[in-house]
């Protein structure tokens, strides 16, 4: 699947590895159950890991593997379910985590602009997804009223300018 | 009294900033609807968004909900308003009990040429619908009331802010309302919404907030608890986005009927519910959210406020207008309320004609409503969660002219609070979700009470009436609640008793089986009889109702039903 980044199609250069797969030396995504129970995951050398939290686990589960962590996937089931968008905040904000917050399963071009705003900093798309459409609805708005974990110039009252595409303020 | 040439009184004034997102709100409408009108999009993925803009698709044609955020509308504002009446819409529009507005007649390709239209007076529909954080209600009397301590609508006006648009909170789990007075006369329900917040002055000129959480109408009619006595100013962004990130985590999503915040701070208890929200706001970086004064400053800046200069004698002229003509008399002392500025009063515009439809106003009533709050009342109006209009700031030496413009137009009926001042959700005539019709029963029972003197004789009493269990009409919270419901496919209605939507908050209690129609006017009356039969001196229906019981009640009521 196309994978978003900054507007743009960037290659994905990450696998999703199956619970009973053995570990490649490429990057790879494992699910929650195999990231705290395989420890021989948790201590490979060198190799880059990413792991996919369940969208019913709050962030705060990841608290003590996140410094082993490259990755972590935030699942939308529906984009109706919103708890993902909590989820990457938390991330980013209550535990600080710095490196790439992916959002997958059903997302809409007009929620591009939260996600990035929540931390989120790749889009895994549907298969003939135009990356100009995704960008087009996240630049609509020049500035938002509320705090946000990207770095953001304060301006007066609640507003602060909204930068896409700016790295996460940790 | 003549309004501030440059800020809407009352409300807080966009600026051209505010107004340039408005302006891309409608732009990013526009592109969503014309994808929606050439299939780009579906049904079920264009429902989210148009939700998000207040536009439902109801029985007949698409319902547009325009926020008045706390109520609170410019001369300029309504007059707008009335033109959507006239040019979209059938030339009426209906006021809900969230202070907001409804057009029944919406054509969606004619929508976001509706919302450039709002946006040019700086209004919108963004959040009016859909699991987001709604229109945020507030007190009809703020900043004019006598027994208010503090005037909640900027802080009102942040919360409106901060909410708009909110990257983490536009896909909750299902609708959240807040609602904020600022006095200690409850009159804004705060302990039925999602958070309903009560703004009071601490020492040395602080202000802080007294916090309720998990209240609502609905299926599940719950009181909300008390989280925090005193939240000062400054932390009241960080602890807003605490509670709802706890809700937005852990809110029921496999069921729509479970969703509501009630449901988790009920399945939590109350204890863990608080001590998880403590927890978030625990963690939260505060300077990041910090209130500070300058912010509420600059937002408090943008308010403009109503001039007072009225002269020593108008009371004085407004008591002797009133010994002179008894009607007038009767109006003022049913319709008006006391005013915090000596010569001043509060005046409630009764959108409840005997016979009328709860909460509509017609283009032409908007106009000239328009007309006279510039003229009498600095220009500004409110919307009342009770589906009525006030002028705010009323000169009382100029009560009278007022009152004279009002009855030709309509809107000088005597019946604020009591048994006429019937709250009415729109129900099987427009609502899709609905079970029966409300407004015909509105007007039933508003008839059979019609006489100015029965209703005074009876006293405060409120009638709500949803068409529905999912309670728009807040049938659960007056004295006399009355629920729509469909029992093989005929209209049948449910009568419950005692509820109260103010600081004594209570849920009425369902009084006997469902009735049709005529049959339920006529066990309203019995019960009516009953009260005035066995009342004791200046005692309340629901006092009345606790004391004799509900049985009591049901077998008098039901007695030769």
């Amino acid at each position: 699947m196309p994978l978003l980044e900054c507007g743009r199609i960037v290659r994905d250069s990450w696998q999703k590895l199956a619970d009973d797969a053995a570990l490649p030396s490429a990057p790879c995504i494992v699910s929650l159950s195999r990231l705290q129970q395989d420890e021989s995951v948790r201590t490979a050398p060198h190799l880059r890991l990413g792991v996919a939290l369940p969208v019913d686990q709050p962030a705060e589960v990841l608290a003590r593997y996140l410094d082993r962590l490259s990755l972590v996937a935030v699942n939308f089931p529906t984009f109706r379910d919103g708890r993902g968008f909590t989820q990457a905040h938390s991330l980013r904000e209550r535990l600080a985590f710095r490196h790439e917050i992916r959002a997958t399963g059903n997302i809409l071009p007009d929620q591009y602009a939260f996600l990035l705003r929540c931390g989120v900093t790749t889009v895994e798309m549907q298969d003939g997804a135009d990356p100009e459409a995704w960008q087009k609805a996240a630049d609509h708005f020049g500035f938002g009223y509320q705090p946000s974990v990207l770095k953001e110039p304060i301006l007066a009252g609640l507003r602060r300018t909204i930068r896409l595409g700016v790295p996460p303020n940790t | 009294m003549r309004a501030n040439a440059t800020l809407p009184v009352g409300t807080y004034g966009y600026q051209p900033v505010d107004l340039a997102f408005l302006n891309d709100r409608v732009a990013q409408f526009r592109e969503q609807v014309a994808r929606r009108l050439s299939g780009d999009l579906s049904e079920d993925e264009f429902k989210p968004l148009r939700l998000m803009n207040g536009l439902y698709l109801q029985l007949h044609a698409y319902m547009l909900r325009v926020a008045i955020p706390y109520g609170v509308l410019s001369a300029a504002q309504l007059r707008r308003l009335a033109k959507i009446a006239r040019i979209y819409d059938r030339g009426y529009g209906h006021f809900t009990t969230r202070q907001n507005i409804q057009f029944n007649w919406i054509k969606l390709e004619e929508a976001p040429d509706i919302l450039a239209e709002l946006a040019e007076v700086g209004m919108h529909a963004i959040q009016t619908s859909g699991n987001c954080i709604r229109n945020i209600t507030s007190d009809e009397f703020a900043g004019a009331a006598a027994d208010e301590l503090l005037d909640p609508r900027v802080h009102a006006e942040i919360l409106r802010q901060w909410s708009t648009l909110h990257p983490e909170f536009s896909f909750l789990p299902r609708k959240f309302k807040f609602a904020i007075s600022g006095s200690p006369h409850d009159r804004v329900a705060a302990r039925f919404h999602d958070i309903g917040l009560i703004a009071k002055p601490g020492a040395d000129g602080a202000v802080g907030f007294e916090v309720f959480a998990g209240g609502g109408l609905g299926r599940t009619p719950a009181i909300g608890i008390r989280l925090r006595e005193w939240l000062p100013e400054h932390e009241l962004l960080a602890y807003m986005e605490a509670i709802l990130r706890v809700y937005n985590a852990y809110g029921r999503r496999d069921n729509l009927y479970k969703a509501r915040l009630k449901i988790l701070v009920q399945a939590l208890g109350r204890d863990a519910f608080a001590e998880k929200v403590e927890a978030e706001f625990a963690a939260i970086p505060k300077e990041r959210y910090r209130l500070g004064p300058e912010i509420v400053d600059a937002i408090r800046a943008r308010f403009g406020k109503p001039h007072f200069d009225a002269t020593v004698d108008a009371q004085a002229s407004l008591s002797d207008r009133r010994r002179r003509d008894p009607a007038f008399d009767l109006w003022v002392q049913t319709n008006c309320h006391p005013h915090r500025a000596a010569g001043y009063i509060s005046v409630v515009l009764s959108l409840k004609p005997i016979a009328g439809i709860p909460g509509d106003a017609s283009a032409m009533q908007m106009d000239a409503i328009a007309d006279l709050a510039e003229r009498f009342s600095s220009g500004e109006i409110r919307v009342t969660h009770l589906q009525n209009l006030v002028l705010g700031h009323v000169r009382q030496d100029e009560l009278y002219t007022l009152w004279q413009a009002l009855g030709p137009l309509g809107l000088a009926a005597p019946n604020r609070g009591l048994i006429t001042d019937i709250v009415c959700c729109p129900g099987l005539d427009y609502c899709a979700l609905a079970n029966a019709r409300s407004i015909p029963i509105a007007q039933r029972i508003s008839e059979r009470f019609a006489d100015v003197e029965l209703q005074q004789q009876i006293g405060p009493l409120r009638i709500n009436i949803s068409g529905c269990i999912n309670a728009c009409g807040h049938h659960h919270n007056a004295d006399i609640g009355i629920l729509g419901v469909d029992k093989k496919g005929e209209e049948f209605f449910q009568l419950t008793l005692g509820g109260c939507g103010e600081e004594d908050a209570a849920i009425g209690q369902i009084l006997g089986t469902a009735l049709p129609e005529s049959e339920a006017v006529n066990v309203i009356s019995r019960v009516i009889d009953t009260y005035l039969a066995r009342r004791v001196p200046n005692e309340r229906f629901r006092d009345t109702y606790q004391r004799l019981g509900a049985t009591f009640f049901k077998e008098a009521a039901y007695a030769a039903a």
